[in-house]
């Protein structure tokens, strides 16, 4: 058995940019996913019908087994990055659609009618008051999201596209913890400093008047 | 300027909100509608702006027909206050003044200008609020600026809906004389909702009574006190009204109504005599035709009895007086400032009309506090 250091030596390198590969994987497939939930769930808060119907498609995506949800896509997509973003994605859209829709529906109707009265139309509602106050609670799903996607993104490695799950199944493979927790280790750090990141960037983009901490 | 004809709303399942409205409202004046929640008035309200729209009817705004004007641009045009405030909390309250003027899309300048004005208007200094966020402001501060956002772009005509309610008394009183004294600055035309008869009876220029959606009375201020059209308009009123009860009131309502009066030439004896029956301490000396000559007190009449015959020879002659029509309070404060223990009430030709006593004004005050069973 090799020491911690000399397995750093060795195995360093690799853990480096198995990080780095997981962290594109994981912050793409989110940044996927906010690029569709959010506009989406801006849509839903105005259909009130078709959002249940949405977001239960979304519930539904979100109790797939993930191992299983790999498994489904291989036929389709083959290996690789592209089918593990895709599944990544799709888990990603629930947290962020139901915030931005929560979000946005639960905007005190008192401002959208001092809005309406002074003269906004639909498209300054939303952009001046709408989505401005929704926005904290978007930034928390994206949040959430981003944590569990990271934590997920691990199971990736069982369709080839790399990122910390390759050591930690390599270390299932050969019984050798240290692979395991050089897989596991970098993806829960990783998963805490992208939260706190966001949550950084969450509050310098907040105004003043809507920080309560 | 702003002319409701059968204006009507009616909702599913045949529930009226507004029956049949019909107002005429001059430019700069100051409107109130009053009454029970559920009478219309803020439906009235809503359907200026279109947020509501009428069943039937119409309402014209400078003659032309709102129906036929964009509701966006509309509202523009209109100064909207709601009871909930509702500045929006992730703007600082220059861009919550600014709202307005930015969707007219006003140059930065004139914005920053404008609001600068107005915060100085109301006496809030632009360096310290301007760049603070709503929630740093207490609620009466934060309605100041709601009623500043509904003046920024000048519109003629302000919607008002019940706009003090949610605010402590006192706050509440100063955001109405604040209110009050902006209007006699600028002129707006004002709708204003509430179910506080206080409130409307101090604002109002004319006030709308509204029951069941339907118009009760119109009427100034002191017309409906006086003259309140229904058992219904003068329960609103109530009974049990401070301030204003006194306020409304003049001297003939407080006076009492027959004072003991004497001829000039009157005998001491006799009038000493008169003022041990009718146990006053006071005569007031008239004419024949009942005007006011001046008044001669027990004391007076005791200490001359010798020197003089008739109560001419020791009256006071400038008696302090008020003429009919002086409001209560201004006699009252009278009375208090100059020690007074009576003050006669005059007709304008100089005729004994009654007399205030210190008794009168007790009553008087008696009756605002407990009801009118109780007063002069």
């Amino acid at each position: 058995m090799l020491s911690w250091t000399e397995f750093l030596a060795v195995k360093g390198p690799g853990i480096l940019s198995a990080t780095w590969e997981h962290l594109m994987l994981s912050l793409g497939a989110v940044l996927l996913g906010t690029l569709i939930a959010v506009p989406l769930g801006i849509i839903l808060a105005r259909h009130e019908r078709g959002a249940s119907v949405v977001l239960g498609i979304a519930s539904t995506i979100q109790t797939i087994p993930s191992l299983a949800f790999f498994g489904f896509v291989l036929p389709f997509l083959g290996i690789g990055v592209v089918p593990a973003m895709t599944v990544l994605f799709l888990y990603s859209l629930l947290p962020i659609l139901r915030n931005t829709y929560t979000g946005i529906r639960e905007v005190n109707p008192a401002y959208l009618e001092a809005g309406i009265g002074m003269g906004m139309n639909r498209r300054q509602l939303l952009t001046w008051i709408q989505f401005p106050l929704a926005f904290p609670v978007i930034m928390s799903g994206i949040r959430v999201s981003t944590v569990y996607i990271i934590s997920w993104a691990t199971l990736s490695a069982l369709i080839g596209a790399g990122g910390l799950g390759d050591p930690i199944l390599a270390g299932i493979h050969t019984y050798d913890a240290k692979l395991i927790i050089a897989g596991a280790l970098p993806a829960a750090i990783l998963a805490l400093l992208v939260s706190w990141l966001l949550g950084l960037v969450e509050y310098a983009v907040t105004p003043r008047g809507l920080r309560q901490r | 300027m702003l002319t409701f004809e059968h204006v009507a709303k009616v909702y599913a399942g045949n529930r009226v909100a507004v029956a049949d409205f019909n107002l005429e409202v001059k430019a700069g004046e100051f409107i109130v509608l009053i009454g029970p929640s559920g009478c219309g008035k803020t439906t009235t309200l809503k359907m200026v702006n279109r947020l509501i729209e009428p069943t039937s009817g119409a309402i014209y705004l400078n003659g032309k027909d709102i129906r036929e004007q964009n509701p966006v641009m509309l509202r523009r045009q209109i100064g909207y206050v709601i009871q909930q405030i509702a500045l929006f909390p992730n703007m600082t309250i220059a861009q919550n003044v600014d709202v307005v003027p930015r969707l007219l899309g006003w140059p930065a300048e004139r914005r920053r200008r404008r609001a600068w004005e107005l915060l100085e208007l109301v006496g809030m200094d632009p360096d310290v609020y301007a760049g603070r966020y709503p929630s740093e402001l207490s609620g009466g501060q934060q309605q100041r600026i709601g009623v500043l956002r509904a003046l920024a772009a000048e519109p003629p005509l302000i919607l008002m809906d019940e706009p003090f309610g949610a605010l402590d008394p006192i706050t509440r009183e100063n955001l109405q004389e604040e209110l009050k004294g902006l209007q006699a600055k600028l002129h707006k035309t004002i709708l204003f909702v509430t179910h506080d008869m206080d409130e409307a009876l101090k604002l109002a220029d004319r006030i709308v009574v509204m029951k069941d959606g339907n118009i009760v009375q119109v009427a100034a201020p002191e017309e409906l006190l006086r003259h309140p059209a229904n058992e219904f308009v003068a329960s609103f009123i109530g009974k049990d009204r401070l301030g204003p009860g006194l306020e409304l009131r003049s001297v003939e309502q407080v006076m009492i109504g027959e004072p003991v009066t004497v001829r000039p030439h009157t005998g001491i004896a006799e009038g000493v005599a008169i003022m041990r029956r009718k146990k006053v301490d006071t005569l007031l000396v008239t004419e024949e035709s009942g005007r006011l000559l001046g008044a001669v007190s027990i004391e007076e009449l005791n200490r001359n009895y010798q020197r003089a015959h008739q109560v001419q020879d020791l009256m006071a002659r400038d008696v302090p007086a008020v003429f009919e029509g002086t409001p209560a309070r201004e006699a009252f404060d009278l009375i208090i400032r100059e020690k007074l223990e009576y003050l006669p009430v005059m007709d304008r030709e100089g005729r004994l009309k009654g007399l205030v006593t210190r008794t009168s004004m007790v009553n008087a005050l008696a009756s605002v506090v407990w009801g009118d069973e109780a007063g002069a």
